[in-house]
């Protein structure tokens, strides 16, 4: 079986070069084939190697390019699965799902525990709005997360392996399936996989698209067939997991990792990245950016580079005002912080997260303090519901935006405000609502000013807050009273041949006065 | 890897040593350290420990961390150092009162449960006076569609206590939440109304629901009405009634008011005033003499019994192909109905239409089962209306009875007398008991030696006994909630347990623990010292065997016959209906 998977990648190698000899977008690399466009060139891609390269549908490309050699080699040369699980310790990869878990850790505790069957699950929930990364891996390259989970099963002993993927990923669900087969068919997944004595299956589970159902042990309900609730941890995962065996739950991009780091070595990836984070994090880079995608490179990578050197800037040459990282329960990052290296913990330090991989540009027509809100407005739909601060709690932040935002804000809001988000932090009962103020802590910190503008001069200084906007009438008035006379609440004054004014009390924002001007005089801030 | 038998860390400074395994508010008990709590429960006598964490009122802080700890599900870990009486603990136990206060109504003096409401006592306690985060309140359509339960899901607190009751203790799996976020709520599958979901009725929600989204459909102004009109008002009191209505007059739990509870029920005017225990006689003649014919070979082994209509609406929807094994024998209070509007009727020269039949019991589902159609003859129900513990307490503080000192008189005559076997259908194992109590004679012709089952008693979830008759061992058994009766009825079809006769009641404990006694505030003891009280009842009888009982021997000879006879079957017998599982 060995040698027929090494004859079938030499073969299809042959036919993958010719291909791709024809093909200008494309040059030989260090990890197989690499794209060329500018927007690739500054980048350094480990998940997305195979991305916009090989044809997905087609296991013969993924083994063209060491597929399921990494499997191979573990089976052929019966490693220990200490060995293995040495082996990731050692590359200290760390989740990419949000929290940065150290993988090997996880992996190593499920060796740890005896157990009749173990579980891998893939985290495919991918449910942060602008987050987009693990549905390319699975779209493009799918066959590279089924070997990471082979590799995580024969690890840690594992027969089984779920992928929860997002029904809304509909292509992605199509092309796993298909893998799958491909991979079942060919004796490289299943029962006894290449004539060894190691088995695994994989089954998709679709979840429903509820975001907190990302949450591992709100997944894990949702697999056991209950509502996807997150439950009080009594064990570790790793210890007691789904059906109360062993689980590993890692995330599509970490999983997409390993294959690599097994052919390559710890070694190889330890010296990609920083020292506590080895390795590449793969970024959605989305929002005001010139050249939107995902971007793939070393952790450690200044923002600014990616900011500018590879989304080119903002979009019309607008001044950048913020980039908000982590998702809908990240924070912002203020321009004067660009220079931010962008891994777990100088994230962290700042007050945000790496979270998925989110990343949104923000440039001056943004207002934080509505982009807060946003934000919020997302966590308050998706929280679960079961415990009070984020139920309720969540919803009070949620609506004292709403009323900042209106102009209706008090002085004291501010104050309140920042407490209410301290404690949902400090007290809920999973990551979504522990993370949900994040937000708008981070723009309180950042935007204080902004803040203030809003609830005590009533201004949205980015003029994008409807409730506190202001008609203003320039000096370029004629004086005409055209106006005054078109006022349904009689505030603009003003003697004819002068320049008019607009009671800002008084004005119900309607705009009619701005309609009336025949020399576009009046304007809406 | 062995995990260490105890562990060690300090609460505020105080060192405790805990098994390992140990809540962090448990262990603060050690020390007599107070960590308010508001979903958390814990009844583990009944298998009943609701540990969602899902109010956040008892988080406490580690020393070194932001992040705060839930100390009714945080176990103690070696050299964890924590506090509860930093200003930050305060202020967050606070604020998640704040947030819950400010979804919930704000009708607390005219709540049903105005006075016993956790969340209310909670407020009080730490001295809630404003709500700083006030914003929308959410609003759900109330459910009023059964006879025995009202939701109310504005005052839902989601500590999902119902649910744990529901789902897991009782395995009827009638509650689940539904919606997301702001606006989820404990609901019914697919929204279905009440009424037609398998709920039981058995009311144990409401016993564990620690505000008023769930409470008992009140009877009160029913029966005030009945009063005040010209018909004959008959009131009957269940056996666990008595030794528990005095808590609701603060009185020690466990105290028998039996002698006040009747000169109360006089001075609230009833007509006649009677005993559920007398009809509990009754269903023991009945119910023992279909088990003697079934071990004489007609009909199936073993007999289940029947008095619980929770229970007996369980099997309908859960086992609908086991309907021949419950004895067909109505209910005590049922059959007190029955022969309230026939025997006394009679008696007294009325008819039946001109008599109001009052019960007071333990249960709400007892509420429902009174609407059950088949139960009454012709154009009348054998009982008209029936109220808990809970609203005859009610009724008496609206009369201004000073019940703790009121004196005491004796039950009516004709159908106020009974045996210790009638008195302890109440508690969990009384039932079966009591049966046996009259069978064993029934069947052997001789004397019972040992009038006593001590196997069947206590508060353990599945009881066993086994008896010898004529030679022949016959297992007994005896369930308390409705997982448990799940159990045994799972032991019977799958045929690995032979039993000859079983008690089932649906709420865990029995009759004493039911979903409409007073709030036990999950005090587990108290239901611990009602059952005391029901069988030292029993002790003191001179008669503590239903077929010796004067009333009914009367009874059968005046009007009856013999047990288990067409005329009791026609009066006092039912029949069961297999209901939809979903
Ligand atoms: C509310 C919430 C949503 C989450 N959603 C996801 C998700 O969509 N995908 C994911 O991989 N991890 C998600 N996570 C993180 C998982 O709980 C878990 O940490 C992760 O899947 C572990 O895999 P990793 O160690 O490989 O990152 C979420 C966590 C929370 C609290």
């Amino acid at each position: 079986m060995y040698n027929q998977l090494r004859s079938w990648q030499t073969e299809y190698r042959q036919e993958f070069d010719k291909r791709m000899a024809v093909r200008e977008d494309v040059e030989v690399s260090e990890l197989g084939y690499r794209l060329t466009d500018s927007f690739y060139a500054k980048q350094y891609r480990i998940a997305l190697r195979n991305s916009g390269i090989i044809d997905p549908l087609k296991i013969e490309d993924y083994i063209a390019l060491d597929g399921y050699k990494a499997l191979a080699d573990l089976l052929e040369n019966q490693i220990p699965q200490a060995d293995v699980v040495a082996e990731i310790s050692e590359s200290l990869l760390r989740g990419r799902g949000g929290a940065g878990f150290p993988t090997g850790r996880k992996w190593a505790e499920a060796l740890k525990h005896d157990a009749e069957h173990k579980f891998i699950i893939c985290n495919a929930d991918e449910g942060d709005p602008g987050a987009y990364m693990d549905r390319n891996i699975l779209e493009t390259d799918p066959h590279c997360v089924l070997e990471g989970m082979a590799i995580a099963g024969y690890a840690v002993g594992a027969d089984f392996g779920y992928i929860y993927v997002r029904a809304e990923y509909p292509v992605a669900v199509k092309r796993l399936k298909i893998a799958i087969a491909q991979a079942e068919e060919r004796g490289l997944l299943g029962k006894n996989i290449m004539g060894s004595d190691f088995s695994f299956h994989i089954e998709l589970r679709l979840g429903a698209g509820a975001f907190v159902c990302g949450e591992g042990t709100a997944m894990m309900e949702s697999i056991e067939g209950r509502r996807g609730l997150p439950r009080v941890k009594k064990y570790r995962t790793a210890h007691k997991g789904l059906f109360g065996y062993p689980t590993i739950i890692n995330n599509v991009e970490t999983l997409a990792n390993v294959h690599m780091i097994m052919l390559k070595g710890a070694k190889w990836f330890r010296s990609i990245g920083t020292e506590k984070s080895p390795g590449t994090k793969v970024f959605a880079l989305v929002g005001k950016v010139a050249n939107a995608g995902l971007v793939e490179v070393p952790m450690g990578t200044p923002l600014r580079e990616v900011v500018y050197d590879i989304g080119g800037g903002c979009k019309d040459g607008k001044e950048l005002k913020a980039v908000q990282t982590g998702g809908p329960s990240g924070g912002c990052i203020p321009t004067s912080l660009i220079d931010t290296t962008l891994d777990f913990e100088s994230l962290a330090a700042i007050g945000s997260i790496m979270g998925s991989g989110g990343m949104v540009i923000m440039d001056n027509d943004d207002c934080m303090v509505d982009i807060a809100r946003f934000f919020m407005e997302f966590t308050v739909d998706e929280s679960c519901g079961k415990c009070t601060p984020c139920r309720i709690g969540n919803k009070r932040i949620l609506e004292m935006l709403e009323r900042i935002i209106a102009g209706m804000g008090e002085p004291r809001d501010l104050r309140y405000l920042k407490l209410i988000c301290e404690t949902v932090r400090d007290t809920s009962l999973c990551g979504l609502g522990q993370s949900a103020p994040n937000p708008v802590l981070s723009t309180m910190k950042y935007f204080a000013n902004e803040y203030e503008a809003h609830v005590k001069e009533k201004i949205c200084p980015a003029h994008v807050c409807k409730g506190l906007a202001q008609y203003i009438i320039l000096d370029s008035c004629i004086g005409c009273g055209k106006c005054k006379r078109n006022c349904p609440v009689s505030c603009i004054t003003g003697e004819i041949k002068e320049k008019h004014v607009i009671d800002h009390d008084a004005c119900i924002k309607c705009g009619a006065c701005e309609a009336a001007c025949p020399v576009h005089a009046i304007e809406k801030r | 890897m062995k995990s260490p038998e105890t562990v060690t860390l300090t609460i505020n400074d105080q060192e405790v040593t805990v098994p390992s395994g140990t809540t962090i508010l448990d262990a603060a008990k050690k020390l007599n350290i107070k960590i308010p709590t508001l979903c958390h429960l814990d009844l583990h006598n009944m298998k009943f420990v609701n540990q969602t964490s899902s109010c956040r009122v008892c988080m406490v802080e580690e020393e070194g961390w932001d992040k705060m700890l839930a100390a009714c599900s945080t176990r103690c870990r070696n050299g964890m150092r924590i506090r509860t009486d930093t200003i930050k603990v305060i202020r967050t136990r606070r604020l998640m009162v704040e947030l819950l206060l400010s979804n919930h109504p704000t009708d607390c003096l005219i709540c049903s449960k105005n006075g016993n409401c956790d969340l209310q006592a909670l407020a009080a306690e730490i001295g809630v006076t404003r709500i700083d985060y006030p914003g929308y309140r959410s609003h759900h359509e109330m459910d009023t569609s059964s006879f025995s339960l009202v939701r109310n899901m504005d005052k839902c607190v989601l500590c999902k206590r119902c649910e744990t009751m529901c789902n897991d203790v009782q395995t009827v799996g009638a509650l689940t939440d539904i919606g997301r976020g702001f606006d989820t709520v404990v609901g019914t599958l697919f929204g279905m109304p009440m009424h037609e979901t398998t709920c039981t009725f058995c009311g144990q929600c409401v016993a564990v629901c620690p505000t008023a989204a769930l409470t008992e459909v009140d009877n009160i102004s029913q029966v005030w009405e009945a009063l005040d009109s010209d018909k004959i008002v008959v009131v009957q009191t269940a056996p666990a009634v008595r030794v528990a209505l005095g808590e609701v007059f603060g009185m020690e739990p466990g105290t028998n008011v039996t002698g006040k509870m009747v000169t109360a029920l006089r001075r609230m005017g009833f007509d006649k005033v009677y005993d559920t225990n007398f009809a509990a006689d009754v269903t023991v003649m009945e119910e023992a003499a279909e088990l003697v014919d079934r071990i004489n070979g007609e009909g199936r082994l073993p007999i289940l019994t029947s008095c619980c209509p929770s229970w007996v609406k369980f099997i309908e929807h859960q086992f609908g192909d086991m309907l021949d094994i419950p004895s067909s024998a109505k209910s005590p209070h049922e059959i007190f109905g029955s022969l309230a509007k026939t025997y006394l009727a009679d008696k007294i020269g009325a008819k039946p239409e001109d008599i109001v039949v009052v019960s007071v019991m333990p249960c709400v589902a007892k509420k429902y089962e009174s609407k059950r159609p088949e139960l009454g003859q012709g154009d009348y129900s054998d009982v008209d209306i029936v109220i808990t513990t809970r609203e005859l307490g009610r009724m008496l503080k609206d009369l201004g009875l000073d019940f703790a000192n009121l004196p005491e008189e004796e039950f009516d005559e004709l159908m106020g007398v009974a045996s210790g076997a009638g008195d302890i259908f109440g508690s969990t194992g009384g039932v079966i008991e009591a049966a046996l109590r009259t069978a064993y004679e029934w069947l052997t012709g001789k004397p019972l030696e040992k009038i006593d089952f001590h196997e069947l008693r206590g508060l353990s979830g599945i009881k066993e006994a086994t008896v010898e008759i004529n030679g022949v061992k016959h297992k007994i058994a005896c369930a308390n909630g409705l997982g448990n009766a799940r159990e045994v009825l799972r032991r019977i079809r799958s045929g690995e347990a032979n039993y000859t006769a079983i008690e089932i009641m649906a709420c865990p404990g029995g009759c004493i623990a039911g979903g409409g006694q007073p709030y036990h505030h999950g005090d587990d003891s108290i239901i611990r010292k009602r059952m005391e009280a029901i069988y030292e009842s029993d002790r003191h009888k001179k008669i503590r065997q239903s077929h010796k009982n004067p009333q009914v021997i009367k009874l059968y000879e005046e009007f009856l016959g013999a047990p288990h006879s067409e005329k009791t079957k026609k009066l006092l017998h039912t029949k069961y209906v297999w209901r939809q599982k979903m």
